[in-house]
C-alpha cells in the first residue's frame, strides 16, 4: 500500500474535503439504536438484542453470511442482459456521495494507473497505454443500491484480459481499487474475471466525461452501482479484504446482481 | 388430521379435544408475523431512498433501519426468516391437507354473499373451525401475494443471476412496482386481519393457545 503517496492529478483541497467525509458519520453509526425495540421483536431469543450494538453485530454477521450466499449464487459465465443502443437512458444520471461540481478533475498528463500486489508486472500505466488495449463494449443496466436503474453504454478493456496481461495471481481472493477522491472498493476475484467486467475509458463511444469517472471507471454489470468505482487511479491484487467506502458503512460487501 | 367432528353437535364452537390451529400453524404464524413486520418496515426505508411515486415517502418514524444501509441489513436478514418459515408453512399446509380442507373450494357466489353479510355485520364468527368464503379468499389471496412478493423481490435482488425470473416480472424496473403493489396488498390484508382479530378476541386466543 502506498497511502502516503500524493496521487497524480488530484486537487489536494478536494482530497482533504473528501477525507473529511470519510470520517464516521454519527447518525449512521447509531443507525440501529432507533430500531432497537423492533430489533427485539425480530429475534425471539432476544434480551441482549435490545442493545443496538448487538443487533447491529447480528445483522452484520448475517450480511457476511449473505456475501457467501451471493458468491455461491454468482455464475462466472452468466452474462448480464445487454440492450440495443436505443435503450440508453439519456441523460445517464451522475451519481456519487458528492455534487457533480465536486467530482475529481484528473489531469491526463499526470495520470498513472498504479498496479500493485500479487502481479508479475507492477509497472504503472499511462492513459495512452491503457487506451491501446483491445476494446470491448457493452450496453448494460446500472442498478443503484437505492433501487433506480439506468442503461448505459461503456467501452474499454476487459479486466480479465488485463489481469492476465500483467501476470496477476488469479487465485488471489480480491482486487482492490482506489479512486482519485479517496473512494475505494474491494471486489472478489471471480467477479474481476467475469467476461463483462470492464476497465471503461468511454461512455457511449466518447471519452468518459468527468461526471462518469474520467479517466477510468471499473464497469461491473454483475454488481450494484456503488461497486463500480470511478476516477480509478490504483489497483491491487490481494488476499486481504481492504473494504470500501460504502461497504465499511454497512452496505453489503458482495452486492451482486 | 383433526377436523370434522360431529357436525350435528349444537356447540360446534367448543371442540374440547381439537385444536383449532395445530402447533405448527401457530408457530409459523408468529414467526411470519415478526418477519413480515421487519420486511415491511425495512422495505419502506429502502423505498424512501428512491421512491417509485415521487410525491410519496414513508415516515421515518415507522420505517426500520434508520438509513438505507441499515434497512438493507434488516431486509436481507429477515428475508431468510420469511422464506424459510414460508416454505415450511406451505409444505405442511399442502402435505397435511389443511389448505385443501380449510381454504378450498372458493365459490365466487359464496364470496359475494359472505362479503355482503360481513359489510352489514351479519357474518357470524361462531365457528372458528370453518372459514367463510371471504376468509378463504383473503387467506388464499395473501398466500399467493406472499409468493409473488418473494419472487418479485428475488428479481430485484438478483436481476442478473435470476434474469429469467426478472423477465417474467416485466424486467427489473417493472418488478419493483410488482414488489410494491404486493406490499400494499399485504398491508391491506394486515389491517383487516388485525382489526378482525381484535373484534373477535377468541380468534386471537386460538392462534396463540390453539383453541
Amino acid at each position: 500500500m502506498r497511502q502516503r503517496k500524493i496521487i497524480p492529478g488530484v486537487d489536494a483541497k478536494l482530497l482533504i474535503k473528501d477525507a473529511a467525509k470519510l470520517m464516521p458519520d454519527r447518525t449512521r453509526r447509531g443507525f440501529l439504536r432507533g430500531a432497537a425495540s423492533l430489533g427485539a421483536l425480530a429475534f425471539l431469543t432476544g434480551c441482549d438484542i435490545i442493545d443496538g450494538d448487538t443487533a447491529e453485530g447480528v445483522l452484520r454477521k448475517i450480511s457476511a453470511f449473505n456475501d457467501g450466499a451471493q458468491a455461491a449464487l454468482f455464475s462466472r459465465t452468466k452474462l448480464a442482459p445487454e440492450f440495443p443502443e436505443n435503450a440508453l437512458t439519456r441523460p445517464f444520471p451522475f451519481n456519487a456521495y458528492y455534487e457533480e461540481d465536486e467530482a475529481p478533475e484528473v489531469d491526463v498528463n499526470d495520470y498513472l494507473f498504479e498496479v500493485t500486489g500479487l502481479v508479475d508486472n507492477k509497472k504503472s500505466w499511462t492513459l495512452d497505454e491503457l487506451h491501446a488495449l483491445p476494446e470491448v463494449s457493452q450496453i448494460t443496466r446500472h442498478v443503484c443500491v437505492e433501487g433506480w436503474s439506468a442503461i448505459g453504454s461503456w467501452q474499454g478493456a476487459s479486466l480479465a484480459d488485463f489481469l492476465k496481461r500483467i501476470g496477476a495471481d488469479t487465485s488471489a481472493k480480491y482486487v482492490w481499487f482506489k479512486c482519485a477522491e479517496g473512494y475505494s472498493n474491494t471486489i472478489d476475484m471471480p467477479t474481476a474475471l467475469h467476461p463483462q467486467t470492464q476497465m471503461s475509458f468511454k461512455f457511449d463511444h466518447k471519452i468518459l466525461p468527468r461526471a462518469y469517472g474520467f479517466p477510468m471507471k471499473i464497469r461491473i454489470p454483475t454488481k450494484l452501482g456503488f461497486k463500480n468505482p470511478k476516477y480509478v487511479v490504483a489497483m491491487e491484487v490481494t488476499n486481504t479484504d481492504k473494504g470500501g467506502y460504502w461497504e465499511d458503512q454497512g452496505y453489503n460487501w458482495f452486492s451482486g446482481l | 388430521m383433526t377436523v370434522d367432528i360431529m357436525p350435528t353437535r349444537p356447540d360446534v364452537t367448543i371442540h374440547p379435544d381439537v385444536a383449532i390451529h395445530p402447533p405448527w400453524v401457530r408457530v409459523c404464524h408468529w414467526i411470519n408475523a415478526i418477519a413480515i413486520f421487519a420486511m415491511i418496515g425495512s422495505g419502506w426505508q429502502v423505498y424512501n431512498a428512491s421512491p417509485l411515486f415521487h410525491s410519496f415517502q414513508f415516515s421515518k418514524h415507522i420505517a426500520l433501519g434508520e438509513w438505507l444501509g441499515g434497512a438493507l441489513l434488516w431486509h436481507f436478514a429477515a428475508m431468510w426468516v420469511l422464506v424459510t418459515n414460508g416454505i415450511v408453512y406451505v409444505t405442511l399446509g399442502i402435505v397435511s391437507g389443511r389448505f385443501r380442507r380449510k381454504l378450498l373450494p372458493i365459490y365466487p357466489s359464496e364470496v359475494v354473499a359472505d362479503a355482503k353479510a360481513a359489510l352489514t355485520f351479519r357474518l357470524s364468527h361462531d365457528d372458528l373451525m370453518h372459514y367463510n368464503a371471504v376468509q378463504k379468499l383473503l387467506y388464499a389471496g395473501v398466500m399467493v401475494t406472499g409468493i409473488l412478493v418473494v419472487l418479485s423481490g428475488l428479481s430485484i435482488w438478483k436481476p442478473v443471476q435470476f434474469q429469467e425470473l426478472a423477465t417474467l416480472f416485466g424486467g427489473y424496473d417493472f418488478a419493483r412496482y410488482v414488489h410494491f403493489v404486493c406490499m400494499v396488498a399485504i398491508v391491506g390484508f394486515l389491517v383487516v386481519h388485525v382489526a378482525l382479530a381484535l373484534v373477535v378476541p377468541k380468534s386471537l386466543r386460538a392462534i396463540i393457545g390453539g383453541r
